[in-house]
């Protein structure tokens, strides 16, 4: 006699047991702490950040630890926590003009103020991997420069904008508050703080496929890095009972201004435009596809012909959420079987009456 | 501003936010959903006026900040204990998305957001408080929510209330959404409602 | 907050979380079929597992209330025994597995066998919300389709399928027009459950939280199956009864008992099923 399946209850609390189990490990190694997660982990825990929109270093070092090193689930979590979170105010718009920098480099320029500075990168390691990161060597400290010099960095775009050789920033829009995906429906067509809020947490491998593919010509942009910047910078809120900008802490955050393919019309000398990415954390990959990407969404405003995925507004805001595109990829594994059984039985009927058919058929011949 | 004025301000509300909010709403989506059907929001909270309790109770569950709020007759009580509690503001008619009006008449076709073609959605719901949801006239209902048809009384200002709803409901799927207080009961009118008068 | 309270809300949403939905939800319900964005919120549970019918029921669910969580009809599928237990825990409401007990049903792909009643309340979750999206992928092109009333697209590919197969090749998630104004997504459910939604006593309720839309079917509307006069909408047919209770006239599924082509066909409404047995024993 068959009997139904129970025990979902059970067999879900056990999977929940041995993964935990999983997740820990041989008990006899040292647990990881989030300090480990944070300090040598750092980009794991970056990105986690980003793409969950939530600038929490222990909290995504947490993330990580519990998802197990899978980033895209340790996003989900950090964004189902920052669901729950009150929202009290809206920054001002960071000054990236006044960064704390790490490391700033530009390939439109040979030297400019403020240098280029390579910062910690992996540019030009080579891509050995050192025996000793088996041990644990010791790392000499890093060379310093001291901090007290006030060298302005001014930002490319800044320099090319005072000979108004690259389209102004915008105004954006005072007179509201940006837009905020997470509060509201998105809509379509989208407004570009809403473009660019989508793709800041947008998955990091699916904006550097697109910006790759603007690259190869499916939507070509033309574009030269004016400028990655990575650093500090301070968050200012205003607060109305005061009566000015108060800062609450800073964030490390990533930032690429892309110069690209100039426009210009019988009325307007021709200029060269903007792509924009900015990430927190560090985070150069994410940051120059966002901008990229940013570039090639805004096809309509230059008239250019929107012609390949990079430059279609729906189809990459619709995706690039790498927390809906898992859940929706994965949920194929729930059980589809009532569905199933509906598909069957029409294949089922289609065969017997083409059986049928057939059948007559030869009877007639 | 004087301490009778911010007592009144800050009285009233629910005492459970979260029960007396799902309690109201779960109400008024029976009311909705079942249009003609009388539903009593008992005594959950003390509104001002010209807000009756059903109207105060509605929005103390539904309104917020998002939700501008446009009062025909207002009061500045009132508009200090919606803002209290709510977070929402009294707002101009052209924004409203809850509107208290004294007659619901042809005029807020002219005034009030409808929605569009696109998003019909984007239309106000229109509170109306009358004399009694059980005597005076008769009207007939049809359409979604309702087994074949029903009836229901009001008394009030409902003169070219027959013309207003045949005009709001040509607009469909735009259009007003009405909601009929009396004391704590109310009943709601979709703009999928057929009224016609008895 | 007393102390006895957990530490987030009820129901697990904020507030203005829950009076968002909740406007979204009496819009729903006053245009029936029309599909109203919601600004979804992420849940902890992933996408595309029933995040916009878990936000329905957590915004309408009281603690009077009494739950019943279905996946493919049975209460006892995985997502359904999670679901079941999130609001077990964060509403601490009632819960049940059985159909006439009930005051709100969540579902994914099965509507009861059990004939609902007034005052129950069905939420569906719902994948992908848009019906027209697999013959138009945009957004914006759909929803201009819908305010115009433009569905002759689903009716040609529909008749696409008849010319093609003999049959149109849809067998769940068959699109349904609602009171004669819009065409509407019914969750993919077989089609063998369209029939029930037409003129429905409970409330119909569809959540979308990744598309980020809800819509409703208010109790007693007028639900028709897209059909052609000279191809009427037909609903799949058993040639066989329950091998578990017997009853006929309801959707089964099919379990493979052995490896040698033997198969069980068994109510996909556990409830049901149960109900029948132990009456008859």
């Amino acid at each position: 006699m068959y009997v139904a399946v129970k025990g979902g209850e059970a067999a879900i609390a056990n999977a929940h047991r041995l993964l935990d189990d999983r997740r820990r490990g041989d008990r006899s190694v040292p647990v990881l702490t989030l300090d480990q997660i944070t300090q040598q982990l750092a980009l794991a825990v970056d990105r986690v950040m980003a793409e969950g929109s939530l600038y929490d270093p222990e909290l995504a070092a947490m993330a990580v630890k519990q998802a197990r090193g899978d980033l895209i689930e340790a996003i989900f979590l950090l964004r189902a926590y920052r669901t729950t979170l009150p929202r009290f105010a809206a920054s001002k718009p960071i000054d990236t003009g006044a960064m704390k920098i790490e490391r700033r480099i530009s390939a439109t320029y040979k030297d400019l103020p403020g240098g280029q500075l390579l910062g910690p990168t992996f540019d030009y390691t080579h891509r050995l991997i050192e025996p000793d990161m088996a041990d644990d060597r010791p790392v000499p400290e890093p060379e310093r420069r001291s901090c007290d010099r006030h060298e302005s960095a001014p930002r490319v775009t800044d320099i090319l904008g005072a000979d108004a050789m690259i389209e102004p920033d915008g105004e954006g829009t005072p007179e509201r508050e940006p837009a905020d995906l997470t509060r509201s429906p998105r809509t379509f067509p989208a407004d570009r703080d809403a473009r660019l809020q989508a793709l800041a947490r947008g998955d990091e491998g699916f904006l550097l496929a697109l910006g790759y593919s603007t690259q190869r010509g499916y939507g070509r942009t033309h574009p030269f890095v004016g400028e990655i910047r990575i650093g500090e910078v301070e968050v200012e809120i205003e607060l109305p009972e005061l009566g000015f900008p108060v800062a609450i802490g800073r964030v490390k955050v990533t930032e690429c201004q892309m110069i690209s393919q100039f426009k210009g019309s019988k009325s307007e000398p021709p200029q060269f435009t903007r792509g924009y990415g900015l990430v927190f954390g560090q985070s150069e990959r994410k940051a120059m596809s966002m901008s990229l990407v940013d570039r090639a969404l805004r096809a309509e405003e230059f008239d250019e012909e929107r012609v390949s995925p990079a430059q279609d507004e729906e189809f990459v805001l619709a995706h690039s959420d790498n927390v809906q595109a898992t859940g929706f990829v994965e949920h194929l594994k729930l059980p589809h079987y009532v569905d199933f059984q509906a598909e069957l039985e029409l294949l089922r009927r289609m065969r017997s009456e083409q059986q049928y058919e057939d059948a007559h058929k030869e009877a007639a011949q | 501003m004087s301490f009778t004025q911010s007592q009144t301000a800050i009285d009233g509300g629910f005492l459970d936010p979260a029960f007396d909010a799902q309690g109201v709403f779960a109400r008024l989506l029976t009311a909705i959903s079942r249009p003609g059907t009388v539903v009593d929001l008992g005594v959950c909270c003390r509104s001002p006026a010209p807000l009756s309790m059903a109207q105060g109770a509605l929005l103390l569950a539904i309104a917020d900040g998002d939700t501008p709020v446009f009062v025909e007759e207002g009061s500045e009580a009132m508009a200090e204990w919606l803002a209290f509690h709510t977070g929402a503001r009294i707002g101009e008619p052209s924004e409203a998305q809850f509107a208290i009006v004294s007659r619901p008449s042809r005029e807020w076709l002219e005034r009030l957001p409808l929605g569009t073609l696109a998003y019909p959605d984007r239309s106000a719901t229109v509170l109306v408080e009358v004399e009694s949801l059980k005597d005076g006239h008769s009207f007939t209902l049809e359409g979604p929510g309702i087994n074949g048809t029903s009836r229901i009384v009001l008394a009030g200002l409902l003169d070219d209330f027959a013309e207003f709803r045949k005009a709001n409901h040509a607009l469909f799927p735009c259009g007003l959404d009405l909601v009929f207080t009396c004391g704590s009961e109310l009943l709601a009118l979709p703009r999928s409602t057929i009224v016609t008068e008895v | 907050m007393n102390a006895t309270l957990p530490a987030y809300n009820f129901a697990y949403l904020d507030e203005q979380t829950k009076r968002m939905i909740r406007r979204a939800i009496l819009k729903a319900v006053a245009i029936p079929g029309y599909q109203v964005p919601f600004a979804s919120r992420e849940m902890p549970m992933p996408y595309g597992w029933g995040t916009g019918g878990v936000q329905v029921t957590a915004s309408v669910i009281g603690p009077d209330d009494i739950l019943k969580v279905i996946d493919q009809g049975s209460d006892d599928t995985t997502n359904a025994v999670s679901i079941r237990a999130f609001f077990a825990r964060v509403a601490n409401v009632a819960v049940t597995t059985k159909t006439v007990e009930a005051t709100v049903i969540q579902t994914r792909h099965r509507i009861p066998e059990t004939p609902l009643s007034e005052g129950q309340i069905l939420v569906y979750q719902v994948p992908i919300p848009e019906p027209l999206r697999f013959l138009e992928p945009r957004e914006t092109e759909t929803r201009i389709m819908h305010a115009l009333e433009e569905y002759g697209l689903m009716h040609v590919k529909l008749y696409e399928d008849i010319a093609q197969n003999g049959h149109i090749a849809t067998t769940y998630a068959y699109p349904v027009k609602v009171e004669g104004r819009y065409v509407m997504d019914p969750s993919p459910i077989p089609k063998f459950d369209n029939p029930k939604m037409d003129d429905c006593p409970a409330l119909q309720l569809f959540g979308a939280g990744r598309e980020q839309r809800i819509y409703a079917i208010p109790p007693h509307t007028r639900i028709e199956s897209l059909d052609f006069e000279d191809h009427p909408f037909r609903v799949q047919e058993f040639d066989r009864p329950c091998g578990l209770c017997g009853a006929t006239d309801v959707y089964l599924d099919e379990i493979v008992t052995d490896d040698r082509g033997g198969r069980l066909f068994a109510c996909s409404d556990t409830d049901y099923c149960e109900e029948r047995r132990e009456r008859a024993a």
